[in-house]
């Protein structure tokens, strides 16, 4: 492509127009893999799924062609397949993927349970046709340790079942039994919507419910939902919902669950949300670790336009590819643009400027899930119950999995109460109250109400309410590297306190002695400077571990 | 709205207006907050990624990052808190890990280095990251060194949002996050274009010129002085600074004038040694006794001394006169001819045509606007009585619709084109219109491959669509234009169905068009050689002109006709008379009471008549009607159509006086050659195709014995028995002032203290004007001239003799006829050998490969050379840039005429393409 002159600098190759020529051949591939899909900008992270799945990696070629039928530049299409960890690009002279991917989960719960053991066996026993590699939180973490052949997880994984997932070409999701249209429907279920349909209940009515309830946002960041829809009164239409499905916290999996039991009342919720606050359109961006769920939802949606009970109110539903970043609210709206996910700098907040530069409401899947029955019910329905959310529960208890508990429950409560107690031959040593990002607590901590707000005194936070619990096996040194290794290698690398702070941390903690004063400047910066939260928490397992168990971390 | 606020800044009350951040209103106030993503300078957004200025707001829970942060009324802010100075001071200590050492730092005094000197820091407490990337000198122009990157994203705006390039894109993620070029290609090997933007918007050297880095990629010997100045090259203008070391211009960078607000192309940031090349002709030559002229002989510009000997001064300068003055004295003033230079100053444009008028007395004086755009300049003295701009290129920034039709400013005015590309991003509606693809199509809403010469086919059915649908603007039809019925006759038949097959676009596409284009609230249309270099080019020009007023696009801010000049000074040599049918400020020559106030001022009787074009002269030479010519800064033996009969007519000339800077092909036919000041060397005002008249400031010495050209066209006219006594350019400028109106408010002194006046301006204490024609039109009755076209077909249609279409023009690398930008080594390794242009499907048919000797061949001539792919071009057409003096395409060119504008149709001829190996098989 280039060739040398006098001063030793290359030269590209004068017989062809600047840089990367477009093959007609891959252009023929990426026009018919795109049929007659719209050539917008913001599908081109479902178009680089396309190609993907197709091929099982992006070549140069296909995204050149890709390029040149979007309209885009070389670069703005590489620096979105780079970003996102489910696109394998491949350049001229490196080799292709192999045709069939093994994700192991190296989560904290999957860790605790060997994922590494297993990543290494894996490795050595399957063949050059399987890629084995690590993959971040795939949100089972109640059935530790976990892997994903193609598609299809493999719970409490091991070598022998892998393998024979691998053997058979099973590699397809395998979809849960839910509550599907006519049986929700058969419980009650579309007839608030149809009541707001036929104009018997009024937009402000069901916001102020919403409100009376005291629901606040259960993606973690607790702010009072009713408080966020107010923020879009007055604001220019059109508007739209952005539900937020991107559930990467590791220890999370309570939104799957949501979509995986009882996808309509997510979808019922959609559409009063919508409705109330009188957006045209809703985007539900989910995690590409769910293929599932997608399933499902593709199905449910084009079931419901079928029953033409959406109201007019367009449902998008948009696949992540493996950033826990996008789970950020305003990451995600770039995302659905099709754009890295990179968080937005606020001011302006979403509901000023959000999807596509239009006022936006976005929500949790699970905070969503809630509004037909606080509708139903009343909103001081929901505040009598004790707010009930969904709690993630993993780690060393005998029975972890998704558990419903009022606000306010504490760590011993779900133990002994909802997950049949400790592991056998474990005690209870410390515990994740809020997944990667809350905080490190230890057992004697174990009383405090877990409830937005409770913890601050600890320097800690419930978040999405994922629960990890350890036990006297368990390393606290271990655990930290493993979360601030995930936050380094999530973080999106926008600015320098969270990109180069997270790479320092990770260093700075695996010295032998940590440097706890310069720990804590770091940290200090990190989350005093820090655009998201991502780069604000992720100081936060290593400062709680500093102050709980700093006798024992070397 | 835009009331002020008061807010708290570090204890102080403080107002501030609406969309000021705190950073700016902190260094309004003189404390400057460090900052390195932020690039305090039009274009560039906030982004607020580094977190070097973030600033504690009080009942905020996190810091608040001040360069993109307005305040809001009573809000409290400190710059100075503990909190915030540490998280600052953290972040650069976090950044500075990872940066090479001081002593090897690629930019030693960057922005970067400059904050941590600022902190007091020189070594961080961080281990550095284990990645270090390597040094990418893949590029002539650029080093990249992206172990001092610090992400910052600078770079990528810079190329993404401010010039829209896009070859710059931040990959990966996280620690891993990468500055790559398309693909993470090698910077060399990609779609940059060199602009440079990046390297002068990087804060860490991470990207820096090549020329300025040491084997070590370290940035050693600081310039010794800046002077501000002007870019030489095309009619955009860009002001720009040249830093200089040892006398010798070691780098530049843009400047913010008000047509490139800091922005610069590949030519003006890399292509400025060229006044140092080998080549340069230091000392005055005569032609030896016994070296005949041979007009198909080439002579090694490096030694010009087989055909030529030194002289003096005082020899050369006799000799030239005398050769003119015998002519002159003997034959007559209309046996003389002089070419002054578009490239010139307006000082030395006003010197070249009073010497030609006073000294030669003829009007015999042109100068190559002749060959760019008299067509243009015809229509609208015809339609608006003025030859210039209704408004500056950067009303693009107004508009909600732009027209780009036949011109290409990606490659010949790339800073516009970043303005237009600017606008599109913004949501402008933009419509190209040109035969072949082009670097705006990627951004156009809507891309009219039309087929070539079909200009008047295309704008008529618009012009139709307009009128039958109702979207004519009555009111100002009635207000400010006159020939409307005849224009609604003349367009009648021009239905978008009947000129589909004509024009090869079909009528949906043409009605949506011309649709937009009217019903938009601010259209634009902006025009180029496409348009101008046909033999109808008048009628093209016209076209557009009628659309315009039809619909009153025209006078309004984001309104108006834009006919993008191409040579840096083609307006103002224009203005200055340059041009045989006008004196200054375009006086008809012909004009009684005109020519009365130059003969007062100029002591003698003036011609009568109108002189002769560019190339009516050579055809007056070959009818030896013309016997001496005196050019200056010009190269008509590259620059003419069929450039073989132009070549024969210099050298058939009796004298041929040449003041240039390099051995051209038109001083190689020469009898005495002047060696002359480059755009470096020489002081002199320019205007700009936004009518923005701009200082030039001397750089550096003239070289060896080069002479500034005022001071030779100055000694020339004395000796052939005028009476000049100008003692530096500002003196000519004055007396210019004297009979040009639109010199009206504009002094040397204002010109030194502001850099840039546009024109017309009302006073000395006024800005200019940038949007004319806001109330009617410089007529004789105020209104604007609408004029009916027909079809006229190109001169040379393809025929099974000659199949092919040939086109010329610019590539981007190269300036005009190549004799600057072929001797600027950055440029010339960029783009080093002639290479004609055919899309793939083409040269597959014609057993064409990339890179194959092709043999293209047109009744006045032939040329061979390389092969390039370029899907750009459509079928049945070749496209060959005409800067190559090794396969010159003017030889190929048709010289037939547009007959109003008398502009010959470079844009058009036909020609028959051959591998070469072909024909030698043939032959055999």
């Amino acid at each position: 492509m280039s060739v040398a002159t006098k001063n030793g600098r290359s030269r590209r190759s004068l017989y062809h127009s600047k840089g990367r020529q477009v093959d007609d051949q891959a252009l023929n591939d990426i026009r018919a893999l795109l049929g007659d899909n719209p050539r917008r900008r913001d599908l081109l992270i479902e178009h680089l799924h396309l190609v993907q799945d197709h091929y099982k990696h992006l070549s140069a070629p296909h995204l050149a062609a890709l390029a040149k039928e979007m309209k885009m530049s070389l670069a703005e299409i590489y620096e979105v397949a780079t970003f996102y960890h489910h696109f394998d690009v491949v350049k001229e002279g490196d080799s292709a993927p192999p045709q069939l991917t093994i994700r192991v989960c190296d989560g904290i719960a999957c860790e605790m349970k060997g994922a590494h053991d297993l990543i290494a066996e894996l490795g050595r026993s399957t063949g050059a046709d399987v890629r084995v590699i690590p993959a971040p939180c795939v949100g089972a973490c109640d059935h530790a340790p976990v892997a994903v052949v193609g598609q299809r997880q493999i719970h409490h994984a091991t070598v022998g079942s892998v393998s024979e997932a691998a053997n058979s070409g099973n590699i397809l999701p395998e979809i849960p039994t839910y509550t599907e249209f006519d049986a929700y429907v058969a419980g009650g279920g579309y007839t608030t919507w149809k009541d707001c349909l036929a104009g018997q209940r009024e937009r402000q009515e069901v916001t102020a419910l919403v409100s009376e309830s005291g629901l606040r946002g259960l993606g973690g960041a607790g702010f009072p939902t009713g408080t966020k829809w107010g923020f879009l009164d007055n604001t220019p239409k059109p508007r739209l919902l952005a539900i937020n499905a991107d559930e990467g916290e590791p220890g999370t999996f309570k939104d799957r669950h949501i979509i995986d039991s009882d996808p309509h009342r997510l979808l019922e919720g959609v559409l009063l949300a919508s409705w109330a606050i009188e957006a045209d359109a809703a985007y539900i961006y989910l995690r590409d670790e769910y293929p599932q769920s997608r399933e499902i939802l593709l199905l449910e949606i084009a079931r419901l336009k079928h029953e033409d009970l959406t109201g007019g109110i367009e449902l998008h539903l948009r696949r992540g590819a493996g950033a826990y970043i996008c789970g950020e609210e305003s990451a995600m709206l770039e995302s659905l643009e099709g754009k890295r996910g990179l968080p937005r700098n606020r001011p302006p907040f979403p509901a000023q400027r959000g999807l596509f530069g239009r006022p936006t409401l976005i929500n949790n899947v699970e905070t969503i899930y809630w509004i037909r029955d606080i509708v139903e019910n009343g909103g001081n329905w929901y505040k009598d119950q004790g707010r009930p959310h969904f709690y993630s529960v993993s780690g060393r208890v005998k029975n972890p999995g998704v558990k419903l508990a009022p606000a306010g429950v504490s760590v011993r409560q779900l133990i002994e109460e909802h997950c049949g107690g400790m592991e056998d031959g474990h005690t209870f040593k410390a515990y994740l109250p809020g997944g990667a990002s809350g905080g490190v607590l230890p057992a004697d901590k174990g009383d405090v109400p877990l409830d937005f707000g409770s913890l601050d005194e600890f320097g800690c936070f419930i978040g999405s309410s994922a629960v990890v619990i350890f036990s006297d096996e368990d390393n606290i040194r271990d655990i930290c590297r493993n979360l601030v290794h995930f936050f380094e290698d999530e973080s999106c690398g926008q600015c320098t306190p969270c990109r180069v702070g997270c790479e320092k941390m990770l260093k700075l903690i695996d010295a032998p002695n940590w440097d706890t004063e310069l720990i804590r400047e770091l940290s200090d910066t990190m989350r005093d400077a820090s655009i998201c939260g991502l780069g604000q928490a992720a100081p936060n397992p290593v400062l709680s571990a500093i102050r709980f168990f700093g006798d024992n971390l070397s | 709205m835009s009331t002020p606020i008061t807010f708290t800044l570090d204890g102080q009350e403080v107002e501030a207006t609406p969309g000021e951040t705190i950073w700016e209103i902190s260094k309004r106030l003189g404390n400057t907050i460090p900052h390195l993503c932020h690039r305090d300078k039009p274009g560039y957004r906030a982004d607020a990624n580094c977190r070097a200025c973030m600033v504690d707001i009080e009942g905020e829970r996190v810091l608040a990052p001040s360069c993109r942060r307005e305040p809001t009324a009573g809000m409290n802010v400190s710059t100075d808190s503990e909190r915030a100075t540490k998280a600052r001071n953290m972040v650069l200590e976090m950044l500075l890990a990872d940066q090479p050492e001081r002593q090897v730092a690629h930019d030693p005094d960057s922005l970067l280095w400059k904050w941590m000197d600022k902190a007091g820091l020189n070594k961080s407490r961080f281990p550095a990251h284990a990645n270090t990337p390597e040094t990418d000198s893949s590029h002539q122009a650029m080093s990249v060194n992206l172990d001092a990157c610090i992400h910052c994203n600078l770079c990528v705006r810079a190329c993404r949002e401010v010039q829209v390039n896009d070859v710059i894109g931040m990959a990966h993620r996280g620690a891993h996050s990468e500055i790559v070029f398309d693909f993470g290609d090698p910077m060399g090997d990609s779609t940059c274009v060199a602009c440079g933007e990046c390297v002068q918007a990087c804060p860490t050297g991470a990207l820096m010129p090549a020329a300025v880095l040491d084997e070590h990629q370290v940035h050693a010997g600081k310039a010794d002085r800046q002077v501000d100045s002007l870019c030489p090259y095309c009619g955009v203008g860009c002001q720009m600074t040249f830093h200089v070391k040892d006398e010798k211009i070691q780098y530049v960078e843009g400047r913010d004038g008000p047509a490139n607000e800091n922005r610069l192309c590949v030519k003006g940031r890399f292509g400025f040694d060229y006044i140092n090349h080998p080549h340069r002709l230091t000392k005055p030559l005569v032609r030896k006794d016994d070296a005949p002229k041979d007009s198909t002989e080439k002579l090694d510009p490096a030694n010009p001394y087989t055909h030529f000997r030194e002289a003096t001064w005082e020899e050369a300068l006799d000799r030239a006169a005398s050769g003119l003055k015998t002519i002159r004295d003997r034959d007559g003033s209309q046996a003389l001819a002089g070419f002054g230079s578009a490239k010139g100053s307006n000082e030395e444009a006003y010197m070249v045509q009073k010497l030609v008028r006073q000294g030669f007395g003829t009007n015999n004086v042109d100068h190559c606007t002749r060959l760019c755009h008299a067509s243009s300049v015809a229509a609208l003295m015809e339609g608006v009585n003025s030859g210039a701009v209704s408004a500056p290129f950067t009303a693009a920034k107004e508009s909600d619709c732009i027209i780009v039709i036949g011109a290409r400013p990606n490659q010949n005015h790339p800073v516009a084109a970043s303005f237009l590309k600017n606008a599109a991003k913004r949501g402008a509606t933009l419509i190209v219109m040109d035969p072949r693809g082009q670097g705006l199509t990627r951004h156009a809403t809507h891309m009219l491959q039309f087929k070539p010469g079909s200009d008047v086919a295309l704008l008529n059915a618009m012009i139709h669509t307009i009128i039958e649908e109702g979207l004519v603007d009555e009111q100002f039809v009635q207000g400010y234009t006159e020939g409307f019925d005849d224009l609604k006759r003349g367009v009648k038949d021009f239905t978008p169905e009947k000129m589909a097959d004509v024009c090869g676009i079909d009528a949906d596409t043409v009605r949506a068009v011309a649709r937009e284009y009217a019903t938009a609230e601010r259209s634009i249309i902006f025009w180029g050689m496409g348009i101008s270099q046909h033999v109808h080019g008048t009628d093209n020009a016209r076209c557009l002109i009628a659309l315009s007023m039809i619909t009153g696009q025209i006078g309004r801010p984001g309104t108006g006709l834009h006919p993008l000049r191409g040579q840096n000074n083609v307006q103002g040599a224009s203005d200055a008379g340059l041009i045989p049918m006008f004196y200054p400020d375009y006086k008809p020559v012909t004009e009684d009471g005109i020519r009365d106030t130059y003969e007062r001022q100029w002591g003698r009787d003036l011609d009568h008549e109108r002189g002769l074009t560019v190339v009516e002269i050579m055809d007056a030479v070959h009818a030896d009607q013309i016997k001496g010519i005196y050019v200056m800064g010009e190269n008509p033996a590259m620059s003419d159509p069929d450039a073989g009969h132009a070549r024969q007519a210099l050298a058939k000339l009796e004298h041929l006086v040449v003041q240039d800077i390099f051995l051209t092909e038109t001083a190689m036919l020469a009898d005495v050659v002047l060696p002359a000041s480059a755009f470096a060397e020489k002081t002199g005002t320019f205007t700009n195709t936004n009518r923005q008249v701009q200082l030039a400031r001397q750089v550096v010495p003239t070289p060896g014995e080069a002479r500034q050209d005022w001071w030779i066209i100055q000694e020339l006219a004395n000796r052939i028995g005028q009476t000049w006594i100008y003692t530096h350019p500002k003196d000519v400028f004055a007396e210019m002032r004297l009979t040009m109106r639109s010199l009206n408010g504009i002094t040397w002194e204002r010109l030194e203290r502001e850099d840039v006046v546009t024109y017309p301006c009302d006073s000395d204490d006024q800005p200019g004007h940038d949007v004319i024609f806001t109330d009617g039109f410089p007529t004789e009755n105020g209104r604007a001239k609408l004029v009916p076209t027909t079809l006229i077909p190109p001169a040379e249609l393809p025929d099974d003799d000659y199949p092919i279409v040939l086109t010329t023009g610019r590539v981007l690398e190269h300036w005009h006829t190549g004799a600057m930008t072929r001797r600027a080594s950055t440029l010339n390794a960029i783009e080093p050998e002639p290479v004609a242009h055919l899309n793939p499907y083409q040269m597959k048919e014609m057993g064409i490969g990339a890179g194959d000797t092709i043999h293209v061949e047109s009744r006045r001539g032939q040329v061979e050379l390389k092969a390039r792919v370029d899907r750009d071009v459509p079928d049945g057409m070749v496209f060959i840039p005409f800067c190559y003096h090794e396969a010159a395409a003017n030889l190929l060119t048709n010289p037939q005429l547009d007959p109003v504008g008398k502009i010959p149709e470079f844009k058009f001829c036909a020609v028959r393409v051959k591998p070469v190996a072909a024909t030698v098989n043939a032959a055999e």
